[in-house]
Order: structure tokens, then sequence, then C-alpha cells
């Protein structure tokens, strides 16, 4: 396992077949190609039921070349554990080498309905990297809002109405709830960074222990945007300091991609339909609140990583 | 039960005798949670793995929903694993029941039979038990502790066996087996071994040979794996006999799916599960003696449900009391009596038949209750007209 | 896939899919309205398109040239518009290229 330079660097094999059917241009597919060139095999992938298990395994038509396991909705993290615990005794008592243990969970599968499953396995502390695809809400149903639907977005069970503009409430902090269980390593990702991406996983796999990645995954169906735009949206994620790319290293906060000058949060907003209507003056009262708290959480990591503005 | 035993005589209670069979099962993984009245089974087995005479994984999930979730993971990756719960802990594990089976799992797991709340109870009902009767997992019922060890051991050597594949249940009433002190005779460490070699996974977790389990199935093919799953699992009787037989062979002790007495001339039955079919056997030893023509059913096997015995046993008799400890909202009858109504339905001859509900919550049964449910039977063969389908007994007027 | 079954009798335990990457056999290049046509020539093999298809639909071949696969890319436009240098354009699929 290796850091990378550059994207000539990065493994040509490829353990995801196409064929899938997850939507054109969505955001999903990239974490799935880097994780599986990353971590070297033998491996195995659990996956918590969403966007990704539903497009990727029609039977009899699945995309993987590895060993791939799904089981419910809310226990991805929980049967990974029990993957690993088996794989760890047999390698004990029969010597069966144990593989490492992958496993995917959507934000509804992470935030919401898996997190319990996920503090255990934390707490536990079994040898698994775990990685959050987060789309913002539940797509596989038809945008709902989760935990990580981010304040301001209209889904349809938070929709921008003429009294309530979207979601109000905020988006849990995932990295810093995996940092709370004692993980060693944790961090954020993003499309449109690959290499920054490519290394975080590298880190994440020879880690010992639980580690933790939160992917921003752009989805051009439940954002509503031209699908070609997917790595453009990504980038101004970052750009925009919305979505801060930063780790966490055995105790140590750094940010990775630091962003002097931050793009104008409108010009995020304004290429997605979710987020469209906080444009107009009536919600200027709600864009001005997720301003004020995209700076305090810049801010925060600032403070944490050391670093200064 | 025959005389011809081996092994040695130790006193245990039900839990910490299923415990002692899951170690010399040498299983692999242990994934489970604390819940009444199972919890000295997991506190047994996490003794044994922390002073080292258990060479295991010990999961000390956060939940029961985990508990059974880490297990199929461990399952299907090829280990042997056992889980416990009871009550509330089997609900919570439901949608995960399904997912065991399907995947074809050899998980075991020992149930401490306890009722389902409101209001929150830790005493026996069977509510856990039929909660999972559809879901495609083998049911072993225990009449006693010695029947909680060996049914153990044979659990896991039955899902295990290549022509079977599915998980299984070895059901022990809470409180009235699990925390009683009974005398056992129990294997050797060596006679388990050769009953119960390591297991020999099918279609492991295998990064050598990469398979999609648990995948999306649609209008597609869903109904066929059904079908499949179905056959398969309907089998499994004549293997889970000829390991029954093997064990008989090993151990001295025979099980049958159907454990009868006095059927050879009864006119009148009462069918029951787990505990409670020794006070009946009790007190139709006593009835018999006066001459009354009347006997005992129990079920070993509950799933799948032995439907020929059934059909053998019972459908020359006239009045059959079906005992159910559980309650089945509006249906015509709690899940043991429909189960035995539907497998008597095609038979040339057949019984009249009531339902009897007992014993919820940990409520006694005591001798006068099984002689009042006989004389009732009695009752309906000579009238032959069964006036009141279902009936309760034990409950305060 | 060498897996055609005929009953439910054929078919693999668990519910297993048996044999890995069988959605090869699912063409999604028909769900394709636009289509992204490459000019070698243009071509500076930054591996950016690569790197960013969903499906994947570009392979990388011997000294980072890219190719299209037609039969799975699904007209996201992705790659058109990672391209630095405009190498890639889509066109409306049937029509001139
Ligand atoms: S259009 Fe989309 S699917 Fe087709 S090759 Fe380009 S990036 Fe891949
Ligand atoms: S993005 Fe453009 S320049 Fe880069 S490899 Fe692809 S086609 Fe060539």
């Amino acid at each position: 396992m290796n850091q990378i330079k550059t994207l000539r660097d990065i493994p040509t094999r490829e353990q995801l077949a196409p064929g899938h059917r997850l939507c054109a241009g969505c955001g999903i597919p990239q974490i799935v190609r880097f994780v599986l060139k990353a971590v070297p095999d033998p491996k195995v992938v659990v996956n918590a039921t969403g966007c990704l298990e539903v497009a990727t395994t029609i039977f009899p038509y699945t995309s993987w070349k590895v060993p791939w396991i799904h089981n419910a909705f809310e226990n991805v993290a929980a049967t990974a554990s029990g993957i690993e615990a088996a794989f760890k005794i047999m390698e004990k008592k029969r010597g069966r080498r144990k593989p490492r243990i992958i496993a995917f969970g959507g934000d509804g599968g992470t935030f919401d309905i898996g997190l319990q499953a996920l503090s255990g396995a934390l707490e536990r502390g079994h040898d698994l990297l775990y990685i959050c695809y987060d789309n913002e809400a539940y797509m596989n149903t038809g945008i709902q809002r989760s935990g990580a639907t981010p304040k301001g977005a209209s889904t349809t069970t938070s929709p921008a109405g003429r009294v309530i503009p979207g979601k109000l409430e905020r988006k849990k902090d995932l990295i810093s709830i995996a940092i709370a269980h004692g993980v060693k390593y944790a961090a954020t990702l993003n499309p449109a960074y690959p290499v920054d991406m490519y290394n975080k996983i590298v880190k994440a796999a020879s880690t010992s222990g639980p580690t933790v990645l939160h992917y921003f995954t752009p989805c051009p169906t439940g954002w509503y945007f031209d699908p070609s735009r997917s790595i453009e949206v990504a980038r101004l994620a970052v750009q925009t300091r919305i979505w801060p790319l930063y780790e966490y290293d055995n105790g140590v906060y750094r940010i990775t991609v630091m962003v002097k000058k931050p793009r104008p949060i409108e010009d995020y907003f304004k290429l997605q339909g979710r987020f469209r209507h906080l444009l107009k003056p009536e919600n200027k009262w709600l864009l001005d609140e997720i301003k004020k708290e995209v700076e305090e959480n810049w801010n925060r990591l600032l403070k944490l990583s050391g670093a200064s503005t | 039960m025959s005389t011809i035993v081996k092994g040695r005589r130790i006193g245990l209670n039900g839990d910490r005798a299923v415990a002692y069979a899951v170690k010399q099962a040498d299983v692999d993984v242990i994934s489970a949670y604390p819940i009444t009245p199972q919890t000295i089974i997991v506190e047994a087995l996490a003794e044994y793995v922390n002073n080292g005479e258990l060479n295991a994984a010990f999961i000390p999930v956060e939940s029961e929903h985990t508990a059974l979730s880490a297990a199929v993971g461990a399952s299907l990756a090829g280990a042997r694993v056992f889980t416990a719960t009871a009550s509330q802990g089997l609900a919570l594990m439901y949608e995960i029941l399904w997912i065991a089976a399907g995947l074809r799992t050899t998980i075991v797991m020992a149930l401490g039979n306890r009722a389902f709340s409101p209001n929150i109870n830790i005493h026996c009902s069977h509510d856990d038990a039929y909660a999972a009767r559809d879901t495609g997992w083998i049911q072993f019922f225990a009449e006693n502790v010695q029947e909680a060890y060996d049914l153990t051991l044979q659990a896991f050597r039955i899902s295990e066996d290549k022509r079977v594949l599915f998980p299984s249940i070895v059901n022990l009433d809470g409180f009235i087996l699990t925390h009683s002190l009974e005398g056992l005779y129990v294997l050797d460490d060596k006679d388990v071994k050769d009953f119960l070699p390591p297991k020999d996974p099918v279609n492991p977790i295998d990064p050598e040979s990469p398979k999609t389990y648990g995948p999306l199935d649609l209008y597609d093919w869903y109904i066929e794996h059904k079908r499949q799953q179905a056959e398969h699992f309907n089998n499994t009787l004549p293997i889970i006999e000829e390991v029954f037989n093997e064990y008989y062979e090993l151990a001295g002790r025979k099980y049958t799916p159907v454990k009868t007495y006095g059927m050879e001339d009864a006119e009148v039955a009462i069918v029951v599960l787990g505990s409670s079919a020794g006070s009946v056997r009790y007190v139709a030893k006593r009835l018999r003696r006066r001459g009354r023509k009347v006997g005992v059913v129990s079920l070993t096997l509950f799933r799948p449900l032995p439907v020929e015995e059934i059909i053998e046993v019972l459908s020359s008799v006239k009045v059959v009391a079906v005992m159910d400890r559980s309650y089945s909202f509006g249906s015509p009858g709690a899940p043991l009596f429909l189960d035995i109504n539907a497998a008597l339905s095609n038979a040339k001859e057949r019984p009249l038949l009531f339902n009897v509900i007992y014993g919820l919550g940990g409520r006694d049964l005591t001798p006068d209750h099984i002689l009042a449910i006989y004389d009732r039977a009695e009752d309906i063969a000579r009238s032959g007209e069964v006036k009141e389908r279902q009936i309760w007994v034990g409950v305060r007027g | 896939m060498s897996i055609r079954w005929k009953s439910w009798k054929e078919l693999p335990l668990g519910m297993v899919i048996p044999e890995p990457a069988t959605s090869l056999e699912f063409k999604t290049g028909s769900w394709r309205a636009l289509k992204p046509v490459l000019d070698e020539n243009k071509c500076i093999r930054c591996l950016l398109c690569w790197v960013h298809c969903p499906e994947p639909a570009i392979e990388r071949l011997e000294g980072d040239r890219v190719r299209i696969d037609y039969n799975y890319c699904k007209g996201c436009g992705i790659c058109a518009n990672v391209c630095p240098v405009h190498a890639i354009e889509m066109v409306m699929e049937g029509g001139e290229e």
C-alpha cells in the first residue's frame, strides 16, 4: 500500500465491473473503484442496503470482483464485525488467511439507522475500514431527508415550502462521532480531489483497528443538477468550505486541502435544485445562518489543526 | 430414553448445560447480548473464553440485532457460530432471522423462552419461539436440562450437515429450564469431537472465489429462490432423524421428532411443547393407572413440523387438546393449534380438536389444570361436540 | 455468463451470485442519449476522464491513452466536463460524429 503523487500512480486494475445501474453521473462508483484499487487483496466488502447495494447486485448480475455481502440496512458495521471476528479466530485456529474487511454504508445507513451498529463496531475495535458514501439524503427511496442532509436542503420530506424552506436542522458531524469512539484514523474525502482521496484510503487501510472515511457523493438525481457537472459540484463544495477536506491521524488534525480564499457559497447552491430556494430574498436569514455555520466549522478545524487563516 | 448412557453425571441449570455443550462444540464465534433468562449462557461462555477453556471470539455486541447480524457475517465467513436470546431480543432480531436462514447460515441459537411485552415479564411463554416459526430456522424444544444439552450438540451437527445448511433454535423454557438445577449426563470432549468435527463450510466468503451474497432479487428470481429454500427446508426431516439416531449410538439417549406417551390406545390426547410435557405426562400416568385412555404427544421438533408422525399418532384419537403457551390475536387458534389442525386436515380420520391457552408469563400449569383438560376432552369424546374451540386455564375468572 | 438456470432446482445455494462481474452482461450503453467522442489528437493523456468515469466505461491503455467503451457508457458527460483540453465532445446519439 503506497501513497501516490499523481493520477498516473493509481493502479489500472478495476474490481468494480461496469453494467451496474447507478444513475448516469453518480458519484458513488468513484469511491468504490478507488477503495478497491487502494486496498490490497485479499479483501471482503460488506454493504448496507442503499443505492450502491441495489444498483450493483441485481440478481443474477453483480458488478463485484471481490466477495461482497449484504445483510440488511442498519447492520453493515455489525455484519462486518462478525466477518472480522470470524476470520481472526479462524486464522488463529485453522490458519485461514484473514482478508481486509471494508464496509460501505450510505448516509442513511450510517448517520441514522445504522449509527448504533457503527458505534458498537467502533467501540469494540474491530479491524475494519468503514466508508460512508454520503449523498445527503435517502436517495434509494426517492430523496428523503436524513441526519446527513445539510441545513437548507429541500428533500421530499423536508420540501422547500412557503412556511418552512427546506431542512432546518444541521447535519451531524460524523468524523467527530468517530473520533469520540477513539478511532485512530478518520478523514473526509471528495471525488474532485482524487490524489488526496486515494492517499487517505491508503492511510485508513494501513491503520489497524476501525477507521472511518466520509465521502462526499454528488447525486445528480437527488440534488437536481446536470450529471456532467458532478465533479464541478464536488469541487465547489470544497472551495466554498462547505466540505472541508481534512484528516484525523493518531490525535492530529490536518486540513489536507487548504482553502485560502473561499468561493461564495451561492456558487455551490445555484448549481443545485435542492438549494436554489435559498437564493430567494425571503430565505436570506437561512442562507446567512448557513454561511455562519460554514465559517464556524472551518475556524474550528483551523484551530484543531493548529493552522492559521 | 434409553438407560445405556455414556458420559459423566453432573448438576447444571439449563443455561449452563447449553453453555457447556457450546464449549464442547468448540465454536469459533459467540455473538450475543445479555437478556434474562438466557444471560447465564453468555456469561458462562465469556468465562470459558477469558479463562482459555474455549478458543473462540466472543463479540460483546451492543444489541440483539447486532448479535444476529454479526453471527450471519461470521457464519458466512465459515465459522461455527452460536448466539442466544429471549423474548424482546428475538423480536429485535426478527428481520435478520429470515436473512440468516435464506443465506443458509448454520448458526445455532439458544432461546430461553420468555413472554413478549407488554407488560414486561421475564418468565416463560412461547411467543418468541412462535415469532420465529415461519423464518426458516429449524426449531427444537427441550423438555428438561438433559435435552437442552443434547439438543444443542445435535443442533450444530444438523445445521452444518451439507444436506441441511439451515440455522437452528434450541428452545428451553425460561426459568423453568434455564435456571433450574438438574442432574444430567455430559459426554466426554473426545466423543463430542468425533460426533461434531470442525465445520466444513459450503460456499464460505473466499477472496479466491468471489461471490455476491444477499443481492437484490426482484420478480425475476425471488420466487424461485423461495421455492428452493422451501424444498430444502422440508427435506431436512430425515436428516434430522438420522443425526438423532447417530447421537443415540453415541450417547445412549434417543431423540425422536415426536414423543408419545400412552398413544397406543389413547382416546384423548394432549399435544404440548417444552417443559410442560413432563407435567402432562405425570397426570396422564395417574389417569391411565385408573384405566382412563389418555395420551400425551410432545414435539421435540417444531420446525420443520413432523406432519406424517403427527398424523400417525393423532388421526385415530377421538379428541385432541392442543396446548399453546402463547396467544394469537384474532386468529381461530394459537400457532400450535393451527399447525396440528393443518397437519391433520387431509387425514382420512381426524379427531375433534380444541385449543388450550396456558402458562402465559410464567403462570403455573398445575396437575388440576391438566386433569380438567383431560376431563373436558373426554366429555367432548362422549358428546361428539366441541362447544368452545379455545379455552384458557389458570386464569383468575 | 455460464449461469442460466432453467428451474429453481438449479439455482445456487443461499441465493448467491456465484461468479464475479456478471453485470458485464448488462449493457448500460443503451441508456445513453448523448455520446462522448474522443479526439485522440487533442488528448494529453492526463487520465482525468478515466479517474472520474463512474461506470467505469473509460479504459486506460498503454501509454495512458484512453478508450471509451460504448457498451457501458451512459453518456453522463463527466468525461467531457473534466477534460482540460476539450478532447471529448458530447454529440447526440445516432447523430453525426
Ligand atoms: S459520458 Fe460518462 S459514462 Fe460515458 S465515458 Fe464519459 S464519463 Fe463515462
Ligand atoms: S481527460 Fe481529456 S486529455 Fe485527459 S485523458 Fe481524458 S480525454 Fe485525454
